[in-house]
């Protein structure tokens, strides 16, 4: 206990290691809060985006925090509906019914939305009802939408309506619902705006229902990307996935270099040779390239590649390292008494050999972990990432191949790009401060 | 080091000494080539192996004899009458010669020794879908095309790093501990991120916001045709993805190399040499880098390993029409036979690159030239 708390007196002097394992906790419990909250199988359906599930979220929207550098107050979404009341239906002597719906919302934003969207629900057993629409602006004027006639569910997208905008001779039908004037030209109009709702049911049964979708320009904490999915679900998850991925690899590839180059020094001889040339060898292969080869051909899949990763940086130049390490530890009295009890040779390289370095390697350890995160950012980027996991290598990706940075979504490629750096950083930083603590020769300042 | 040492290296070289040296440079040339060489080969093959392991390269070879035998019985003008069964059998007969000519009947091990030899000398045949500007479609011609453009990027970046970081690194060891000092060793960090992520910031900032800097390619569209104005638009366009690659490497060249200076100029001959009331700049040259530039020179041709593989994302990310965003193209268009060309290329550059770090190592490492042995005698 005295040890441990004298190790935090001693971490004390070292700001850089303070600040990076705080990062790293940090991380850590944001993807423990992550993974309890959002669970996988739920992170991949709403990534996967199947039909429907970002109907209501826009498009290429900013974050919401945007605003704090904007003068202007953008429009965030929103969402009326019929079934929060507003309703009325109307026997008629005929033997129709009439529905009437006022869907209402309060527009008080500087900028237009991007687009208007409604849907219609209707319940019929063989006529289906009709539906007159008319939009409402807050100075009064009116514009009468097409007349539909829908089936049981009914996306009427007004913003890609053409024949609407030709109708209106309006240069977008933004322009045409939201600006004063019957073409869209004038002032953007502040104030309560009103879809008329009419249909006429022609069955003692039927029913109808609408839902008006007035979509914004900023989106969540996070925006939304191209395809209307919010960012902060792969933000959020690429979080665990890239700690794990780091982690694992950089386990993976220490145990397996440590035990290829303990087994080698203690055996000696032409093993040892071996190794050293595999390890001279395997320095200069071309990985990355090896690595998109597989994942072209076999499998993209995140934990393919991770032991592609393993086996490819096993015999990596730290082999030499360790050697070093080894051939003196080799003659160390406690080895020697190992051996003369009659210990076996594995059982001094695994129990005696291997344990007595692991604090040593412990910063290299640290600081190996972000270059495969970076690595697997890498890999995205070419288009190889995992196609089911979200990962913030594919949100880069994904920005990549709609020219983010060319268009302006700036938020798009910073946001993974500041969480890859805070995590490339973090650990970095806690591992030089760890080399400098185990290693003082150089104590700097 | 002991007297006999310094006795041994003063004597002026005879032409037997002279002789000697030659006879050593030229047999750790000769050991270099032959280790880069075989590890070429290993690359290669391990490449035929994983692009044939679902059998990828037997595929390609197949539908490039259906290609070849197609278009001989289309050009073939006495086979234009034929009836419409005969033509198909003819074409299945050229298809089978054909695959029998290139093997394909063959075990795997023959074949992919053949493969071997066929991608060490790059004759890959034709690329699936990519062309090359001059319209070709042999991958070879296809590598070859792009390989300048990649040369010359990196090739300047590594010059710049490599001067840079050094020159930086002498004389942070003059002022340990200055402000600057601890800047370097707190930004040392940054190296962890590779050169195109900071590529993505520069283009955000010098292209997106500032309006400063070309977004990418390697020269204005339409190319300018006089030559210095052409010179000019590339170098214009080389800036920003430089900035990348030195970015992405210095602070950890500088602070490990410094590290290096900092032991080495704290020996008892550069105390010695203090005393001796020698010109500071003299004492750095001849007393401090020439024993560190061997180590700073092995650990820079590893640090160049992996900058050529991260040219590939770099590439991409600032649309430099080099192989690195070949590979990016291939793999969108799944041209194995170019991903294939590109792997072993890639194994070329590499082992270029250490060769020729290697001939400047054993012209600075006395001990190449002299010997392990001769050092002691």
């Amino acid at each position: 206990m005295t040890a441990f708390l004298a190790g935090l007196r001693q971490l004390r002097q070292y700001p850089s290691a303070v600040i990076g394992m705080t990062m790293v906790l940090s991380l850590l419990v944001l993807s423990l809060v992550t993974v309890l909250t959002i669970p996988y199988s739920e992170a991949i359906r709403l990534w996967r985006g199947a039909a429907g599930v970002w109907d209501e979220s826009p498009e290429l929207a900013r974050p919401t925090w945007f605003q704090l550098f904007s003068a202007r107050k953008l429009p965030k979404t929103i969402i009326v509906d019929t079934r929060q009341g507003g309703k009325e239906i109307a026997n008629q002597p005929d033997g129709t019914r009439v529905v009437n719906a006022s869907l209402r919302f309060a527009f008080p934003y500087d900028e237009l939305p991007s687009a208007v969207g409604l849907w219609l629900s209707a319940t019929y057993k063989e006529a289906q009802p009709f539906v007159i629409l008319t939009w409402r602006k807050p100075n009064g004027e009116e514009i009468a939408l097409e007349e539909r006639t829908p089936q049981q569910t009914d996306r009427y997208f007004v913003s890609r309506d053409e024949r609407l905008r030709e109708r209106l001779q309006a240069r977008s039908i933004e322009e045409a619902l939201f600006d004063a004037g019957p073409r869209g030209n004038g002032a953007l109009l502040r104030g309560t705006y009103e879809l008329a709702v009419e249909g006429i049911l022609f069955e003692p049964d039927a029913d109808l229902e609408a839902r008006l979708v007035v979509y914004g320009k900023v989106h969540g904490i996070a925006g939304t990307d191209a395809q209307r999915r919010d960012l902060s679900v792969a933000l959020l998850w690429g979080t665990p996935i890239a700690l794990t991925f780091g982690l694992l690899a950089a386990v993976g590839t220490t145990i397996f270099s440590l035990s290829i180059s303990a087994v080698g020094t203690w055996f000696g001889g032409r093993l040892d040779a071996s190794i050293q040339r595999l390890t001279e060898v395997n320095a200069m292969l071309p990985g990355l390239t090896l690595l998109v080869m597989i994942g072209m051909f076999y499998s993209r899949s995140l934990w393919v590649m991770l032991l592609a990763i393993i086996l490819l940086s096993m015999f990596s130049l730290g082999i030499k390292t360790y050697r070093a390490i080894f051939l003196s530890l080799k003659e160390a009295p406690y080895i020697e008494a190992a051996r003369t009890y009659g210990a076996g040779s594995f059982r001094i390289i695994f129990r005696y050999m291997i344990p007595r370095v692991i604090p040593m390697l412990i910063p290299a350890f640290v600081t190996a972990i972000p270059g495969f995160v970076f690595l697997e950012a890498s890999l995205s980027i070419l288009g190889l990432g995992d196609p089911d996991i979200p990962t913030w290598g594919k949100l880069l990706f994904d920005a990549y191949a709609n020219e983010a940075l060319f268009k302006g979504y700036y938020y798009w490629v910073l946001e993974p790009a500041a969480l890859l750096m805070i995590t490339g950083m973090s650990f970095a930083m806690s591992g030089f401060a760890l080399d400098r603590m185990f290693n003082p020769r150089l104590r700097t300042a | 080091m002991n007297a006999g040492s310094t006795a041994t290296v003063t004597v002026p070289p005879s032409r037997s000494v002279w002789r000697e040296t030659l006879h050593r440079v030229g047999l750790y040339t000769l050991r270099r080539i032959a280790v880069l060489l075989g590890t070429v080969v290993i690359g290669t093959y391990l490449a035929v192996l994983i692009a044939n392991w679902g059998g990828e390269v037997d595929k390609m070879r197949e539908a490039q004899c259906k290609e070849k035998a197609g278009m001989s019985i289309q050009a073939d003008p006495a086979l234009q009458f034929l009836p419409p069964e005969e033509r198909r059998r003819r074409y299945e007969q050229e298809v089978e010669r054909c695959k029998q000519l290139q093997g394909l009947d063959r075990p795997f091990v023959a074949r992919s020794l053949e493969y071997l030899r066929d991608a060490l000398t790059l004759s890959l045949g034709r690329a699936m879908q990519l062309t090359s500007d001059s319209g070709s479609r042999e991958v070879r011609n296809i590598i070859l095309e792009r390989l300048p453009a990649t040369l010359l990027l990196f090739g300047t970046a590594d010059l710049v790093l490599f001067f840079t970081a050094i020159a930086i690194a002498l004389f942070l060891s003059r002022r340990y501990g200055s402000v600057f000092d601890r800047l370097i060793v707190a930004l040392a960090p940054t190296s962890t991120a590779p050169g195109w992520f900071y590529g993505i910031f520069l283009i955000l900032l010098f292209a997106g916001l500032l309006h400063l800097l070309p977004f990418g390619g390697m020269v204005d569209i339409p190319p300018p045709t006089a030559t210095v104005e052409y010179a000019v638009s590339v170098l214009h366009h080389l800036i920003l993805p430089v900035a990348a690659v030195v970015i992405g490497s210095i602070c950890l060249s500088i602070y490990s190399w410094r590290t290096f200076f900092l032991i080495y100029s704290s020996e008892d001959y550069v105390e010695m040499a203090k005393a001796k009331g020698l010109p500071s700049g003299m004492i750095q040259r001849r007393y401090i880098l020439r024993p560190t530039l061997p180590p700073i020179i092995t650990g820079f041709s590893f640090m160049l390993i992996s900058l050529w593989q991260g040219a590939i994302i770099l590439e991409t990310v600032f649309n430099w029409p080099g192989l690195g965003r070949l590979l990016y193209s291939a793999i969108g268009s799944q041209d194995t036979p170019v991903i294939v060309g590109t792997v072993v290329i890639y194994g070329y550059l590499l082992a270029l690159t250490v060769f020729v770090l290697d001939i400047v190592y054993a012209l600075i490492d006395p001990r190449v030239k002299v010997g392990e042995r001769g050092i002691g005698s």
